[in-house]
């Protein structure tokens, strides 16, 4: 029962109950949403003891939607989007009990973040690329909203640009997946969307092949953001209100690494593993690590700074993918759910700040410990979990990426190590400026210190630091067997 | 039901929907002879305008579910599926037009009933053309569609836009009529009939084809290409779309165009299908559509000219179906293009004023959160435009670049994504006035209002765009049947069989 149906109510629930809160009384539609959410993470938390790890793709539906096409509603998660459905459902509730106090049309606001979920957990689970696609696109549409309607003042600017750099990318995505799904008509004389079927017609490279990879690649590649098409995304995170940046950070910029290892890799790994695009890829990580810290560092706003660590970070993750080694793809994975948690918490103790003091500029602040230190102790634990001290989520991530990159790209790991000094380098000496040194500001005196509302929401987050820090090993055992498939499936030869 | 031309009792089977269509023209002319003075006679003219596109609907339908199909292939109307289906497509067209136009009417004082006979005719020109299996029965259609299209551009006499909406547009009509007139001579030149069909046969037996013939076709494309407002030729769209009383412009950029674009259907795939030419002309046509529409669309700070743009970009779209030879799908985005275009056009007519200034697409700021229903349907049909999954134009999209792709034209394909990338630059604007700019003043929005018809019509294409984006597998079924009927005459087989409205 609960096998068939959970993926199904994960994606209809969220749905209904956002068009219902739309239409509620604005003093009842945040709690109806934080219900709405709740009930959304306890359909979804059955997954994590239910799931076999040797089970390969598991709690599946699948049923004809427009057999004209080919088409089909087949849902089902394995090890890889487990974590990432998990991931969508945890930091939910959170996001609407960190935006409790959101100005203006607050039914609007919570149906929206909703509907959101829907989306994002479609693209997650979908397993025919007509699904997919659908979904990877309509989550645009409430992510447009939320940043265009609740967000900063250049939120008109900031939401046009990270709509039309997504669509852009996603739209020649959508010729490949035809071109694709021609081919493999042609070849075996059935026309199918479903994931399956266009792997098992998965080809060594020739000129089509290279073309649709390159389509696949900027869809995803935009959206993780890649080094040189990041430039939407300072935009985006800046100007989108708190919740907005938190599942921006947290979970749409997965959506690109998740194509990596779902879609891209996979179908292509002839021109995945070329020497040149691996080459080029790994390139761009590195550029992506680097480039994303020192920019982070020189950056006067606080929440420029957390939006350009998450390029850096998440060129961690391609750099574990694209080195593909058993270590390296956990790693990658634990990074993806490391910066949702680290990332998702920074901006959260932002917005809190920011809702104090109207200020996200660093140099606004200092010394503020000694006001508020309740919230000075957590900002510095999230923020050593970013920089990935060993004890914290961060530390197993990234350790296991540039462990398992060492075997096949020792220059590019070694060069990759440098991100996590420099990572320490912006998160300290920002930590140093805004918690301490002397309180020179009248105006910081009187900052009140976290509220109950706040510390709920930012103590799941804490647990989880500390719990994947301490003990990975849950995590790491679920996700080992998915990660082994994708290996042999993308690099035919054993496994060391 | 097989019938045979040759036989009167058939013959009038056959032209069913035409002679209800006829009939009912005449007892409306009739009615407005005697009644055309009050606002309530203008009323009831509508509804019974209404009531003649519905029951010429029935009579379609009666002869598409029983599979009407000729005996004999040279007769000068097709009786196939492919008609049936755009007829549909006009009769709807024409019908929310109606109801769009009851309250546009009164507001702007234009107290003539004749407004409605000469929607009926436009419409029964229309039918014709979809319906001609000849070129002279093509032409006839075409020029009773746009003479009285001529009339309606105008229609609004005491402004002096609308009257060079029509002045413009009646003579690069009559240009283009010209054009279309002397291609179909020098191909009747060259093959010595009129009749598609025997032209296919013709040139199938035919060897390289002469200079006569490619003159002709040239000719023809030229005029039709003026019809569906293609670039180059599209230099007329804008200011007569822009001058014609807005339910009228809505009618012209559905009915008229989709009206155009089953003829050009109909000549290219049964009558030039042996020849190649015309492949390479449509394709460098919706090339240069797709380009030009787009781009020109970017600059435009007025809605109805931004749509009149958009509607010359939808012309390259349904241009790539044309070069892809994808009839099915060019019969679903007609279908998905006509909700979303009558829609937005809806919602446009409802925010102008009497007398009608311009509205800017600044002027919609902040309707979302005073009429967040309107609203909501002007962003349904805005993001069905830009081809949004879960909207009957993203299906529409879909299918044409399925098709595209099919024929190897990924070229095509491609440029008709990134084109589409370029309109979201003029269809998300009007989103982001309607729900993240605040309104000009409290009262901005005050005296917005539909009209009780038109709020029904417009929740219907919503709520039309909505479910065919998310469930199109029954239009697609319909559509796959009509489009396998228009085909080259050597192809042709046994009656069709496959789905069929009521079955």
């Amino acid at each position: 029962m609960y096998e068939r149906w959970a993926l199904t109510a994960l994606l209809v629930w969220p749905l209904v109950a956002g068009l219902g809160v739309m239409v509620l009384p604005a003093p009842r539609a945040r709690a109806a949403a934080l219900v709405a959410s709740l009930v959304e993470f306890a359909i979804s938390a059955p997954l994590w003891w239910t799931f076999v790890p040797d089970g390969g793709m598991q709690f599946l539906a699948d049923y004809a939607w427009i057999p004209a096409w080919g088409i089909r509603y087949t849902v089902g998660v394995d090890g890889i989007s487990l974590f990432m459905v998990l991931l969508t459902t945890f930091l939910m509730p959170l996001s609407v009990l960190g935006s409790w106090n959101i100005p203006r049309r607050q039914p609007a606001f919570f149906g929206l973040l909703l509907i959101l979920t829907t989306g994002m957990i479609g693209v997650f689970v979908s397993l025919d690329l007509f699904l997919f696609y659908v979904m990877w696109e309509v989550m645009l549409i409430p992510m447009y909203f939320i940043i265009g309607v609740w967000g900063g003042d250049n939120r008109l600017y900031a939401a046009i640009k990270f709509f039309i750099y997504t669509m852009f990318g996603s739209l020649l995505m959508l010729v490949a997946i035809l071109a694709l799904y021609t081919a493999a008509g042609r070849a075996t004389g059935t026309y199918s969307f479903a994931y399956t079927h266009l792997l098992s017609q998965a080809t060594q490279p020739g000129p089509t092949a290279w073309w649709l990879f390159g389509a696949f690649f900027l869809a995803f590649a935009i959206k993780v953001p890649l080094f040189p098409f990041h430039t939407w995304l300072p935009d985006a995170h800046v100007e989108a209100p708190t919740a907005g940046s938190v599942i921006l950070a947290g979970i749409l910029l997965k959506m690109g690494t998740y194509g990596f290892l779902r879609f891209a890799l996979p179908l292509f790994p002839g021109v995945a593993l070329h020497e040149t695009v691996q080459f080029a890829i790994v390139a761009l990580s590195l550029v992506g690590i680097i480039y994303g810290g020192l920019v982070a560092m020189v950056q006067p706003d606080f929440k420029k700074l957390i939006a350009y660590s998450s390029v850096s970070h998440l060129g961690f993750v391609m750099l574990g993918i694209w080195a593909l080694t058993l270590q390296s793809v956990q790693g990658a994975l634990l990074v993806m759910i490391n910066h949702g948690i680290s990332t998702g918490a920074l901006f959260f103790l932002v917005g809190m700040i920011y809702e104090r003091r109207h200020s996200r500029m660093i140099d606004a602040y200092g010394g503020i410990a000694r006001v508020v230190p309740l919230f000075a102790a957590i900002l510095t634990v999230v923020s050593l979990s970013s920089i990935g001290l060993p004890g914290t989520n961060g530390f197993v991530g990234e350790f296991l990426v540039l462990l398992g990159a060492f075997r096949h790209y020792p220059v590019a790991t070694a060069i990759a190590t440098t991100g996590v000094i420099i990572a320490a380098a912006y998160l300290l000496w920002a930590l140093q400026r805004i918690i301490f040194n002397p309180l020179t500001d009248p105006e910081n005196e009187r900052l009140t210190d976290l509220t109950p509302r706040e510390l709920l929401v930012l103590v799941p987050l804490l647990a989880c630091i500390v719990w994947i820090g301490v003990y990975p090993k849950p995590f790491l055992r679920r996700m080992e067997p998915a990660a082994r498939a994708l290996i042999e499936q993308v690099r035919p030869a054993p496994l060391p | 039901m097989s019938l045979d031309p040759t036989r009167y009792g058939d013959l009038a089977l056959i032209l069913l929907p035409e002679l209800v269509l006829t009939g009912w023209a005449l007892i409306v002319l009739l009615f407005v002879a005697w009644r055309h003075e009050t606002a309530r006679d203008l009323r009831i003219t509508g509804w019974l305008t209404f009531a003649g596109f519905v029951a010429t609907a029935g009579a379609v339908w009666w002869l598409w579910w029983r599979v009407a199909h000729a005996a004999g292939l040279a007769g000068m109307i097709a009786v196939d599926d492919f008609r049936w289906a755009c007829d549909w497509i006009f009769l709807g067209a024409a019908a929310l037009t109606v109801l769009l136009s009851f309250r546009y009417l009164e507001r702007e004082q234009l107290l003539a009933p004749e407004y409605y006979v000469l929607l009926i005719f436009a419409t029964l020109g229309m039918m014709i053309m979809a319906g001609g299996a000849d070129l002279m029965v093509i032409f006839l259609g075409l020029e009773l569609m746009s003479i009285a299209v001529y009339v309606l551009a105008g229609f609004d006499r005491r402004r002096a836009r609308s009257a060079e909406a029509a002045i413009k547009y009646f003579l690069l009509g009559a240009f283009a009529s010209g054009f279309l007139l002397y291609g179909i001579a020098l191909v009747y030149g060259a093959t010595g009939t009129t009749n598609i069909v025997l032209i296919g046969v013709q040139l199938g037996f035919a060897g390289r084809p002469g200079v006569m013939l490619l003159a002709g076709l040239a000719l023809l494309l030229v005029g039709f290409a003026f019809k569906v407002a293609a670039v180059p030729f599209h230099a007329w769209a804008p200011d007569v779309y822009d001058g014609a009383p807005t339910p009228v412009t809505a009618f012209m950029a559905t009915g008229v165009k989709a009206a155009a674009f089953a003829a050009l259907f109909r000549v290219l795939l049964e009558g030039f299908a042996p020849l190649d030419v015309w492949r390479h002309i449509v394709w460098w046509l919706a090339l240069v559509t797709m380009i030009g529409g787009n781009l020109l669309a970017l600059g435009q700070r007025s809605v109805k000219r931004m749509l009149a743009y958009s509607s010359v970009a939808h012309a390259g779209y349904l241009l790539v179906a044309v070069a892809a030879e994808g009839t099915a799908a060019f019969l679903v985005y007609l279908a998905a293009y006509t909700l979303m275009t009558l829609g937005a056009f809806a919602v446009l007519a409802a925010k102008g004023r009497e007398g009608e200034s311009e509205v800017t697409i600044d002027d919609l700021s902040g309707l979302g959160g005073q009429r967040p229903w309107l609203a909501f349907a002007m962003a349904v049909c805005m993001l069905s435009l830009l081809g949004f999954p879960a909207t009957a134009g993203f299906i529409g999209k879909w299918y044409i670049l399925l098709a595209a792709t099919q024929a190897g034209e990924n070229l095509l394909a491609a440029a008709l994504v990134v084109t589409s990338v370029v309109s979201a630059g003029y269809y998300l604007p009007v989103i982001m006035a309607m729900y993240m700019k605040p309104e000009s003043s409290e009262a901005a929005h005050v005296d917005v209002r539909l009209g009780r018809t038109a709020a029904v019509a417009v929740a219907l294409m919503t709520a039309g765009i909505l479910i065919l984006g998310v469930w199109p597998n029954r239009l697609f079924d319909l559509a796959r049947t009509a489009g396998d009927s228009v085909r080259p005459a050597n192809t042709l087989s046994a009656p069709p069989s496959g789905a069929r409205p009521g079955n």
